[in-house]
């Protein structure tokens, strides 16, 4: 059914027995089929995908995160090839685009999920192996709260460094106000007054006047 | 955890007498509000970091909350300079992910639109890159003049110079108007002669090859290794160019080479793009040629209440900057699950730090240019 997949995962069961990949059906007509990766594996499995002389998968071009607060979403999205109990809680997901610059062939679609969404959100950063993931992993980072243990420099990276959520998360909740002076709207500056202690008299408080 | 806030962004005297100088936002050779932490032993760069997010206003969390369609007008927004090529990777992405045939014509349309923004795109790089080295105005000048004609092409088909929001899933939204092609055509007989005078202009200057010449270069290992696409990559004698590599649309059709550079300095970088330009009139040519009649959109293509099965997508195009790719995944309903961009822009800069070491502050400024960004992408 799946012929690229199918070869490229038994190439990885033969080279790697400890690996724990999977297959994962796409239903939808882009075809494009993906590798479910244990965590613990990714770096080993990356490493692999990019050294081997015939696979020679030497292109990083995306990395996605995608939050799933509903597993079974997940897996309606990425379908098992037998049946598998679906997690229990939801998870965080990072999808990776791979090709063959001088082969010319792909895309080699490979997914990793965090435990949970809360504590366990560790996924071990591929940048030793594929540089293009550094921005990439710090803006999901940034943006998800996934945690790329071993990466060079992660912080955030589009929000502000004092920022505290996550807001690409499903369930993140945006301020009633963006504005760091608020619109001079009634029901607004009701609501701001909430947000911001009165103005102190030195004036230097971000307090409304 | 790492630490929330960066080291480095202090600026003044260290005690090792580095010096740290936060070079932009507000800064001309920046190309919009891009910041880097600069650590300088003398001019020497030692350390370069850098800021990005002034003009983050999470482009796809905004496209989680709306139709599939409603995101197309935003992606005008993303690279400004080349909104038709914004407009045809999501429309592609889309079309992969529900399935939807594009009808011939259509598919000339599409071409001929992304071709003359390259255009535009690679002469406003021109002008914006001797900008960068100090010849401020003229050779940004010639070159917008040139894009204005274009510009004026565009705003005939779509109804806007840059913010066109033309592309629907299934074809574009409306036909060329009349005369259109014509005048599209005689525009790519007369575009050579400006090409040479702009080439003429620039390329033998003896201060521009002085200040380009091994500047800025990498390995191919490591550029494909940093996920650098576009004429980046091909001017370091990379040949992948997506048109070819992985062909989409009817790229197939046309005779075009792909030019490639040797050694990846600026001067490799601002060369192929010459060249790219003088390939992109050769598509041109052959596309306005034979231009077919029929349909400029699928009429079966589902314009209200359109809603793609379950499944995920990735299709990309070659962008004039370099690889744009739009990732989305479905659950079926009217909006997507996840809408994600592959900005060529933002990823072309993650090695910027690498090229830049070890040179003086005045390289950096030639190499951001040679990127060729622009913050609308960066930032999203």
């Amino acid at each position: 059914m799946m012929p690229e997949t199918d070869a490229i995962l038994s190439r990885l069961h033969a080279a790697l027995p400890a690996a724990a990949v999977a297959q994962r059906r796409n239903p939808g007509p882009s075809g494009q089929h993906s590798l479910l990766v244990a965590p613990e594996h990714l770096v080993a499995v990356c490493q692999f995908l990019r050294d081997t002389p015939d696979l020679d998968f030497d292109l990083l071009t995306n990395v996605t995160g995608v939050d799933w607060p509903d597993p079974a979403k997940a897996d309606a999205v990425a379908v098992p090839l037998e049946e598998t109990p679906a997690a229990a809680c939801g998870f965080l997901e990072v999808v990776y685009h791979l090709y063959a610059t001088t082969r010319r062939v792909g895309p080699l679609v490979l997914r990793a999920r965090t435990a949970d969404r809360a504590t366990g959100v560790q996924i071990p950063s591929v940048v030793p192996v594929y540089r293009s993931a550094e921005f990439q992993e710090r803006e999901i980072y940034d943006l998800f709260g996934v945690v790329f243990t071993g990466h060079p420099d992660l912080r955030r990276i589009l929000m502000w460094d004092e920022f505290e959520d996550h807001p690409m998360r499903k369930d993140y909740v945006a301020p009633d106000d963006y504005q760091y002076e608020p619109t001079p709207h009634d029901a607004v500056l009701e609501k701001a007054k909430l947000h911001y202690p009165a103005p102190a008299s030195d004036n230097k408080s971000p307090g409304l006047c | 955890m790492p630490p929330a806030v960066n080291p480095a962004s202090a600026p003044g005297l260290d005690a090792d007498q580095l010096l740290r100088v936060s070079l932009g936002p507000q800064h001309p050779s920046t190309h919009g509000v891009f910041r880097m932490n600069v650590v300088l032993d003398g001019e020497t760069v030692v350390s370069l970091k850098p800021v990005f997010g002034y003009l983050h206003r999470n482009h796809e969390k905004i496209a989680e909350g709306i139709t599939y369609l409603s995101s197309m007008p935003f992606t005008d927004r993303l690279d400004y300079i080349c909104p038709l090529t914004n407009n045809w990777a999501l429309a592609q992405a889309v079309e992969k992910l529900a399935g939807i045939e594009v009808p011939e014509r259509a598919e000339y349309i599409r071409v001929i639109t992304a071709e003359l923004t390259r255009l535009i795109n690679h002469t406003a790089f021109v002008g914006f890159f001797l900008g960068d080295m100090g010849a401020w105005g003229s050779a940004l000048m010639y070159a917008f003049r040139e894009r204005e004609k274009i510009l004026d092409l565009f705003e005939d088909l779509t109804g806007a110079r840059m913010m066109s929001n033309f592309m629907r899933f299934g074809g574009c939204r409306n036909d060329l108007p009349d005369g259109w092609a014509a005048r599209a055509s005689a525009l790519v007989d007369e575009f050579p002669r400006f090409l040479d005078e702009l080439e003429n202009l620039t390329a033998g200057n003896e201060i521009l090859l002085a200040r380009t010449r091994n500047v800025g270069a990498l390995s191919k290992e490591a550029l494909i290794n940093g996920g650098i696409t576009g004429p980046m990559l091909r001017a370091a004698g990379v040949n992948y160019d997506i048109r070819k590599a992985d062909p989409y649309g009817i790229y197939d059709r046309f005779s075009f080479r792909i030019p490639l550079g040797e050694k990846g300095d600026c001067l490799d970088r601002l060369m192929i793009r010459f060249l790219e330009l003088r390939e992109s009139l050769a598509i041109l040519r052959q596309a306005l040629d034979q231009l077919p009649e029929g349909p400029y959109i699928n009429p079966k293509a589902k314009i209200r209440n359109f809603k793609p099965p379950v499944g995920e997508a990735y299709a990309r195009i070659e962008g004039p900057k370099g690889e744009l790719g739009f990732h989305l995944i479905s659950d079926g309903s009217a909006n997507p699950f996840r809408y994600r961009i592959r900005p060529p822009s933002f990823i072309n800069l993650t090695l910027l730090e690498d090229m830049c070491l070890g040179l003086d502050l005045a390289d950096v400024v030639i190499i951001l240019g040679s990127v060729d960004i622009v913050l609308g992408e960066v930032d999203r």
